[in-house]
């Protein structure tokens, strides 16, 4: 394994301030994640999963610490990192191929060649033919590939994924992660994801971040390994003797009571 | 019901694969529509029909109501000397006007409301104010300010449309998902460039029914423009016609501003399915 590293967060903190006073939501979070791999960080509802992800990104900056992507701190959003949202968000007045197209066209690097690149990549992935269909023609999990397009089309060196199967129903969840999975590893993209839910974390992550309950930091760190007979995809890994250990050992980590 | 199985047979030719139910489906929902169409032109029969007869039979006082053949006569005579085009053009060339500066003058301030959130809450309770005043009050001061003729009539006709315009468009601008924006912001983009990409074209669908409010507000505006000030337009036909006590005059032209208005509004409706054909 190559050990180029591609984001270094360290001791990154983050206040938030209301009127009512203010909250730790992040205390003192710090790790490495290396090229080509997938990190999952997984949590407690409400532990500031998702604030961590816009850190990253530059959407918001920490109250301390800092975050470098690539060798360059992360100041503000930068063109090298693609972020994919719980819902697809596409466009609905434009059609699926100037949806994919946004991106490239806020980076006004929008030419005949970045065209025919989004292009390839919706013939690729099983949308060419929709390319000049609106959205609300599309099912659910094909607009979440398609805003997993969008966001590969500005070439990111990195991912960020926020919860990005939520908002779909339970078998096309499944199909869908694992279709973007592999989309990912084909593509030898690195990603940082963020879920709540446990197995598609294992299923989907290189390494899973436990994070603790709000003021968060890390709790532990699963470097997942899994014995497969065939090529290792989301839904194979599922069938792993490991995954159920994993699944428990995640699961007593998180500590959740419902009182 | 010979009638229902003529229906059925005929949509035999045009959906040879559907199911006889699924035939029998369509000419219900059909014959449905038909009925509706039958019943609203009967009621505008039959409205003008008794107007006549009771007009006729003296059951009611002509010099107050006038009626349908003394207007259909009015209406001839008026488009014979041309007048009828010279009134109708004057008015539906400041309703136009008023609406689509009042359209496009309260979207620009709906940009600058949202552009700055601090000049946005600080204008918040003076627009709320506006919002809640009638306009048709302030008609006589802009006259006034503006001149009594066209051009003061065509400010009156936007000053009553503009306020709304900007609290539903800006309103509008507000309601547009943050995380589309935060998706936006993701990519590096600016504030012009979020406004270009996200905020106007997802709220095209406000703006145009803004649109299709400021019509019927811009007529109220112009009419109260001419009822006040003008020598031409529908709204001074009313106010002469019912000076010197000529009912046909006044009723012909209410029946005038009514196809008028809808006619104008039926434009925006067509503009607006033609904007919109994503949906």
């Amino acid at each position: 394994m190559t050990v180029e590293k591609v984001v270094e967060i360290e001791n990154v903190s983050m206040n938030y301030h209301t009127l009512d006073g203010e909250t730790l939501a992040i205390k003192d979070l710090s790790f490495n994640v290396y090229k080509g791999e997938i990190v999952i960080i997984v949590g407690p509802s409400g532990c500031g999963k998702s604030t961590a992800l816009s850190i990253i990104s530059g959407l918001i900056k920490p109250s301390s610490g800092k975050v470098v992507v690539n060798g360059k701190a992360v100041v503000e959003p930068s063109k090298s990192i693609g972020y994919m949202f719980q819902k697809d968000h596409l466009f609905e007045w434009r059609t699926i191929l100037n949806n994919v197209l946004i991106g490239v066209e806020i980076q006004n690097k929008l030419t005949n060649e970045m065209k025919e690149k989004a292009e390839r990549l919706l013939e690729l992935y099983g949308l060419g033919e929709f390319k000049h269909y609106y959205p609300s023609q599309l099912s659910g999990g094909m607009r979440q590939r398609v805003a997993l397009i969008r966001t590969l089309a500005i070439e990111p060196d990195l991912l960020l994924l926020d919860e990005p199967f939520t908002a779909l129903d339970y078998q096309t969840k499944l199909a869908v992660a694992d279709e973007i999975g592999r989309i990912l590893k084909k593509e030898g993209k690195t990603a940082i994801m963020v879920t709540h839910d446990i197995s598609e974390a294992i299923s989907m992550g290189d390494r899973v971040i436990v994070l603790s309950k709000r003021p968060s930091t890390i709790k532990s760190i699963h470097e997942i390994k899994l014995t497969l007979d065939v090529e290792r995809t989301p839904l194979a890994s599922r069938e792993a003797p490991e995954f159920r250990h994993y699944f428990n050992t995640i699961w007593k980590e998180l500590d959740v009571h419902v009182k | 019901m010979l009638n229902n199985q003529k229906c059925v047979n005929d949509l035999k030719a045009k959906y040879p694969d559907v199911s006889e139910e699924h035939r029998e489906f369509l000419c219900k929902v059909k014959k449905r529509k038909r009925a509706i169409i039958i019943t609203q032109v009967s009621l505008l029969v039959v409205f003008f029909v008794l107007w006549e007869l009771a007009a006729r039979t003296k059951l009611i006082d002509t010099f107050l109501t006038s009626y349908p053949s003394q207007m259909w006569n009015l209406f001839l005579r008026l488009m014979e000397d041309g007048s009828l085009y010279r009134h109708v053009g004057i008015s539906t060339f400041e309703t136009v006007v008023g609406f689509v500066a009042g359209t496009l003058l309260g979207t620009l301030v709906a940009i600058f409301l949202w552009w700055s959130d601090f000049i946005s809450e600080v204008l918040d309770p003076y627009l709320v104010v506006l919002n809640a005043l009638p306009k048709t009050a302030l008609a006589p001061v802009i006259i006034l300010w503006a001149g009594a003729g066209i051009t003061g009539i065509i400010v009156t006709a936007m000053a009553v449309s503009i306020v709304v315009t900007i609290l539903g468009v800006y309103g509008g601008f507000k309601e547009v998902d943050s995380d589309k924006i935060k998706m936006l912001q993701t990519f590096g983009a600016t504030r012009l460039q979020i406004l270009q990409k996200v905020i106007i074209p997802a709220s095209i669908p406000t703006i145009v029914s803004a649109v299709k409010i400021n019509v019927g507000l811009s007529w109220v505006g112009v009419i109260v423009g001419e009822l006040m000030v003008s020598r031409a337009g529908i709204g001074y036909l009313i106010v002469y016609g019912s000076q010197v006590f000529r009912l046909d005059l006044v009723m012909t032209s209410v029946f005038i501003l009514a196809i008028l208005a809808t006619i104008m509004y039926q434009g925006v409706a067509y503009l607006e399915k033609k904007l919109m054909k994503w949906r």
